[in-house]
């Protein structure tokens, strides 16, 4: 495959956007990735979209040549991924695959939900319908409540407490306090999150990413021709695909992602890096036991060891392995068709040394690791400057 | 587990469970309410409605009924 570098980023503020509606999020991202990168929509070549659930929130289908064309981008290849929340991952995994392969030179992946115009209970159902209809969804198992399954599995197995699920929640508090598109902005506290209406026990509201519109887009071209469109461009290093099971019951062991083990074992195979080697990681943290057990796939720490991991503040922004620094989808909210694409953005804002406030010291590998349903697609990326 | 079952499940063993405090719309009058992941004794695991006193993981639970197709498991 050849190089493939990132050019141009685009993200909406993510939050609850009465006044917006999914197609005005998607083209404000797109056109923002494409003014990031000095490109005309002209020069777009093909349009990879990523989203999980438009037709159910707001009854709209065939969305990619939908929003391209609004964007201005017109009579070339526009097509939809859906892969639940790894949707805009899924949709950018083949973005690089076909530049990669010399299909195309200058492309768009974007991502983009529009969730918070549904009560509650039909966000949960249609969240719900990425899980297996037929079992999980008919025994009245939402996604928190598969989570939480996976949340006192590793609680029984490995001791893991309420207290690491907490501190999960407060550091990406912390560091969405300071992400000026973050859906949430305020820090909490252990002692708040524990006390968190009970969702779907051990998991309180506090364990559990938002409900929230929300666009990204990244516009990516081969590495040798990265400087006519920017002076920091960010290499695609490695990046992997894997699925699994949908339904939690046919895995044999639900503390770990088989898919996401693939995917990382590939994704740091092509980009000749290891774990150690990742100086900051965006993770699929959905809900707090997501981002241990995240952690503890993509090797940042043993199996098992995540909470602990994380209550001793190794995954601070501060820490010597910085994880979530945008926020997560814990704080910086989870449109879930844009949160792939919006990990990548993320990235490349530290590794640009963009990130203000939040700007971690070292950012010259960074991994993206995006999570569809409980586990049944996950998508690994790693960005390198060099 | 299958869509369509109907052979009896025999006993089990509870691998994890949850209690569910924020249903999806239509289980929004049987709130609150316990779900597993049920072992059955061959290997297998169902997602399953439990019946009558809470469940932990490693209880052993024998099947009650399907009700619309999801097996239903009490305390044994």
């Amino acid at each position: 495959m050849r190089p493939v570098a990132i050019v141009g980023i685009g993200k909406t503020a993510f939050g609850a956007f009465a006044d917006q509606d999914l197609r005005s999020l998607a083209v404000e991202a797109t056109n923002k990735c494409l003014a990031d990168a000095g490109a005309p929509a002209g020069a777009v070549e093909a349009f990879y979209l990523g989203n999980f659930a438009g037709p159910s929130f707001v009854g709209q289908n065939h969305l990619a040549p939908y929003i391209a064309t609004a964007a201005g981008i017109r009579g070339v290849p526009a097509t939809r991924f859906e892969a639940a929340c790894a949707s805009s991952g899924s949709a950018f995994f083949h973005a690089v695959s076909a530049v990669g392969a010399g299909l195309y030179d200058v492309v768009v992946a974007a991502g983009v939900e529009k969730m918070t115009n549904q009560p509650t209970p039909k966000v949960a159902e249609i969240l719900a319908s990425a899980g297996d209809v037929c079992g999980e969804m008919k025994a009245g198992a939402t996604f928190p409540a598969l989570f939480a399954m996976i949340a006192n599995r590793h609680m029984k197995q490995f001791g893991t407490k309420r207290e690491h699920l907490a501190a999960v929640a407060v550091k990406n508090h912390d560091n969405g306090a300071l992400n000026p598109l973050a859906h949430m902005r305020k820090k909490i506290t252990v002692e708040q999150a524990l006390a968190g209406k009970p969702i779907a026990e051990p998991l309180t509201i506090y364990d559990c990413s938002l409900v929230s519109d929300g666009a990204a887009a990244v516009l990516i071209v081969p590495a040798e021709r990265a400087a006519e469109f920017t002076g920091k461009p960010v290499r695609v290093l490695g990046i992997a695909q894997a699925s699994d099971a949908v339904a939690l019951d046919e895995k044999d062991d639900i503390t770990t992602f088989a898919a996401v083990k693939a995917s990382a074992e590939r994704a740091y195979r092509m980009a000749g890096v290891s774990a150690q080697d990742v100086d900051l990681a965006e993770v699929h943290d959905c809900f707090t036991i997501a981002e241990i057990v995240a952690i503890e796939d993509l090797g940042f720490c043993k199996k098992g060891e995540g909470g602990p991991y994380t209550a001793n503040g190794c995954t601070l922004r501060t820490g010597p392995k910085p994880v979530n620094t945008s926020g997560g989808l814990k704080a910086k909210g989870h449109p879930v068709g844009a949160t792939g694409v919006g990990q990548i953005c993320d990235l490349v804002i530290q590794m640009r040394g963009e990130a203000g406030e939040r700007q971690v010291a070292k950012a010259d590998v960074g991994l993206a690791q995006n999570l569809g349903g409980s586990g049944a697609t996950s998508v690994v990326t790693i960005l390198g400057k060099r | 587990m299958s869509t369509v079952e109907r052979e009896p499940l025999g006993n089990g063993t509870v691998y994890t469970e949850t209690v569910v405090w924020s249903p999806p719309e239509a289980f929004l009058n049987e709130v609150p309410y316990q779900i597993a992941i049920v072992s059955l004794e061959g290997g297998r695991r169902v997602t399953a409605r439990i019946a009558g006193e809470r469940v932990a993981i490693d209880d052993a639970v024998e099947f009650v009924e399907f009700r619309d197709c999801v097996p239903c498991f009490r305390k044994r």
